[in-house]
């Protein structure tokens, strides 16, 4: 199974604030398993679109068929730094927050705050919510319209019993405001989300994430929703909160080139893996799984505008289902140079260099002739033509 | 590539609802389409992009209205039809054969009870009566096959395709009547960026075949630079510069331009603090004086603040691409612009 740990960390902290542990979560399929044999219908219908023509059919008639929504995924989120999770939709980051949230309980694997595991199931949930806050997509759903930003910020402080009614309430709301730059904080405090824009309601939900003093920020999507000329803003503000206050955040994202501006690390996941994770400059400029180096030759990039013979993908199709996932390597129905191991195995993360790792056969130096052979039927002329392949360059 | 004028937009304004409290979505905009060629319109939500698309194309909606300017379309050279006078029947038969769009979300654009196959046969029924069944059905199956789409999808519905194939349905959809002008609303918004330069890929081998002009509409300009030949940037409601693609990238003119250039961090090269811009865009219902910019601007002057700047062309000739525009004091000649927004923009400096 893939393992990879460890994301570079800083090198003079101990424990990292929030670190995962293998965390898995499968969701059962929507419609159980009473009605899953026979009936054929609906569920195997269901089945079948969620596959398309994506990897193959799903056994329609598979009782307990499940989502592999995130599968074996180890992450640690280091004080002061940004750790960004990368990758399309469907590929299970926002999961990952939720779990690390703890808005879902994994199907298997920790979570250590601060080197010390947190209980199984429902217990501490309070304390915990004071550690680890999450700021969620978009900011028009996540602030409740009929209450004002007073409201929204005292909330937290009174649930963690943090501040008392009163006056002091407001200046500690007003410290809030001004910390995620919404000055002058007075003419925001009565204001409801529909007097306020886009980044601005971003910048309250912030705030109410802050409002407890939180050690960890999960920001799931924190500027998708965000008008292009203020998404900047916010992500400095991101930028911004790692550096003066010291938070450990996690940024996803299906931007990788927001994520090489914001982060110092990149995780890329695929189809619920980690497929490659490293210092976000290295990740971008030297991509080492194929996945990722599709995703950046997909990325818009004007700098490569006006260049004639762009790099053609080297991959075509969609990501797996996720009920079927592919065995062996879950990217190997697309991927340029896959071989016959990794149709049968799941390659495990390779350290490609410091703190750089790959989940991908290519980096094996041991495979014997027959594992490295490669899948028949790909088209010629489908390698990438930018990079070479990753594994010459490092064995 | 490119030819002769196709689509001539000139002065239009469009407002929605009507008296004092009418919002001027879009005032005054100033477009010309040539033949074979790749328009990009580029602004942020709300800044009218998709209003201009409508109002050209005749499809907006009660309470948006026409109240000005004119749009002319070339059929042939020599042979031009003012679209805003053109009736229902005169619509109808230039729509789709002539002007075709597509949608912006897929997903909503495509009936759900009705087979990928008679949606695209649908559009031949109307349009070419004296096809027969059978070649229309050979018709669409060669439309799905043109982009990318294995023929015997035909019977499918639109929630048995991925979101990437529903958006090539529409684009055969689009292609079904070849023609002139695709009008392409934020075609891949909603895509993976690797389904959106799968599509992208496509749309630019199909148009070197079919040899269409686009209209592309995005927020995302460091996608349109890549993609377009000629670039305008819209902001609440006006056009405030035009200009080639490269030229635009490389010495953009309007400060606004120029703060979206550097909204966009770059995926090579040393990390760079960037600023985006400040402020937010503005309610058009409260628009500020003069230049509607002004408030976000950092290059503002005290002209800014009360008297609106047009979309006048540029002194300098730019050999390579089209006649430059900007809707800016700063280059009026009466001010001397910073040296960021007066770099040439001829290719020399390419990065």
């Amino acid at each position: 199974m893939t393992q990879i740990q460890d994301i570079s960390q800083p090198p003079a902290t101990s424990a990292p604030a929030l670190e995962a542990r293998g965390l898995t979560k499968h969701f059962a399929v929507h419609g159980g398993t009473s009605r899953a044999r026979g009936a054929g219908g609906a569920r195997g219908f269901r089945a079948r679109a969620q596959s398309g023509s994506l990897w193959r059919p799903a056994r329609a008639g598979s009782p307990g068929a499940v989502v592999h929504a995130v599968e074996d995924v180890s992450l640690s989120l280091a004080a002061a730094r940004v750790t960004a999770v990368v990758g399309e939709s469907g590929s299970g980051k926002s999961t990952l927050a939720r779990l690390l949230a703890r808005l879902v309980r994994p199907t298997s694997g920790t979570l250590l705050l601060d080197g010390s595991p947190v209980p199984p199931g429902g217990r501490g949930r309070r304390d915990y919510a004071r550690q680890v806050q999450l700021v969620l997509q978009d900011p028009f759903a996540s602030l409740n319209p009929v209450h004002d930003v007073r409201y929204h910020l005292a909330r937290p402080l009174q649930v963690h019993g943090l501040a008392e009614p009163g006056a002091g309430i407001d200046e500690t709301i007003t410290r809030l405001l001004e910390r995620v730059a919404l000055t002058p904080a007075d003419q925001f405090i009565g204001k409801y989300p529909h007097e306020l824009s886009g980044g601005q309601r971003q910048r309250v939900a912030i705030a109410r994430a802050l409002a407890v003093q939180p050690r960890v920020l999960l920001a799931d999507e924190p500027v998708s929703m965000l008008d292009v000329s203020i998404r900047l803003g916010v992500l400095n503000l991101l930028g911004d909160l790692r550096d003066t206050e010291g938070l450990a955040i996690l940024y996803i994202t299906h931007d990788i080139a927001s994520a090489r501006y914001l982060a110092d690390t990149i995780a890329v996941m695929y189809a619920g893996q980690v497929v490659e994770s490293g210092p976000a400059e290295v990740v971008t400029d030297r991509p080492e799984h194929p996945y990722t180096q599709l995703l950046l030759s997909a990325a818009p990039d004007p700098e490569r505008a006006g260049l004639t013979g762009r790099p053609a993908l080297g991959s075509r199709g969609a990501p797996p289902s996720l009920v079927t996932p592919p065995p062996g390597c879950r990217f190997h129905p697309r991927c340029p140079h896959a071989m016959a191991i990794c149709a049968e195995a799941a390659p495990p993360a390779f350290d490609v260099a410091d703190g750089h790792r790959s989940a991908c056969w290519l980096h094996a130096s041991d495979l014997d002739a027959a594992q490295a052979v490669p899948i028949a039927g790909r088209k010629a002329g489908q390698a990438p033509a930018q990079a070479p392949r990753p594994g010459e360059e490092t064995h | 590539m490119n030819g002769g004028p196709l689509l001539e937009v000139s002065g239009l304004c469009v407002d929605y609802g009507a008296g004092p409290g009418a919002v001027h979505a879009v005032v005054d905009a100033d477009l010309v389409l040539h033949r074979g060629e790749v328009l990009g319109l580029a602004g942020e939500s709300g800044s009218g992009k998709s209003t201009l698309a409508y109002a050209v194309t005749r499809l907006l909606r009660a309470p948006g209205m026409i109240t000005g300017g004119a749009v002319s379309y070339h059929r042939e050279p020599g042979q031009v039809v003012d679209l805003l006078a053109a009736g229902e029947a005169e619509l109808r038969v230039l729509r789709w054969s002539q002007i075709s769009v597509v949608m912006q979300s897929a997903m909503n654009a495509l009936n759900p009870v009705l087979s990928i196959g008679s949606q695209l046969t649908d559009v031949l029924r109307a349009h070419r009566p004296d096809m027969g069944k059978a070649e229309r059905r050979a018709r669409a199956a060669q439309l799905l096959t043109m982009v990318g789409i294995s023929a015997d999808r035909l019977g499918s519905y639109q929630h048995e395709l991925s979101g990437g194939m529903r958006q090539r349905v529409m684009i055969a959809m689009a292609l079904a009547l070849e023609p002139q002008i695709v009008i392409m609303d934020e075609p891949t918004t909603a895509l993976d960026v690797v389904t959106q330069r799968e599509i992208l890929e496509e749309l630019t081998a199909l148009r070197e075949r079919l040899d269409f002009a686009v209209l592309f509409i995005t927020h995302d300009l460091s996608l349109l630079v890549e993609i377009a030949d000629s670039i305008a940037v819209m902001y609440a409601g006006r056009l405030v510069e035009r200009a080639g693609a490269g030229a635009l990238l490389r010495a953009p003119r309007h400060p606004y331009s120029l703060g979206l250039l550097s909204s966009f961090p770059a995926l090579h090269g040393p990390r760079q603090h960037l600023t985006g811009i400040a402020g937010s865009p503005p309610d058009l219902r409260q628009l500020p004086s003069g230049c509607v910019f002004h408030p976000r601007c950092s290059y503002a002057m005290d002209r800014c603040l009360t008297q609106a700047p047009q979309l006048l062309p540029l002194a300098e000739s730019d050999a390579a691409g089209p006649q430059r525009a900007a809707a800016c004091w700063l280059h009026d000649g009466s001010a001397t612009a910073p040296p960021e927004l007066s770099a040439p923009s001829l290719a020399g400096s390419q990065p």
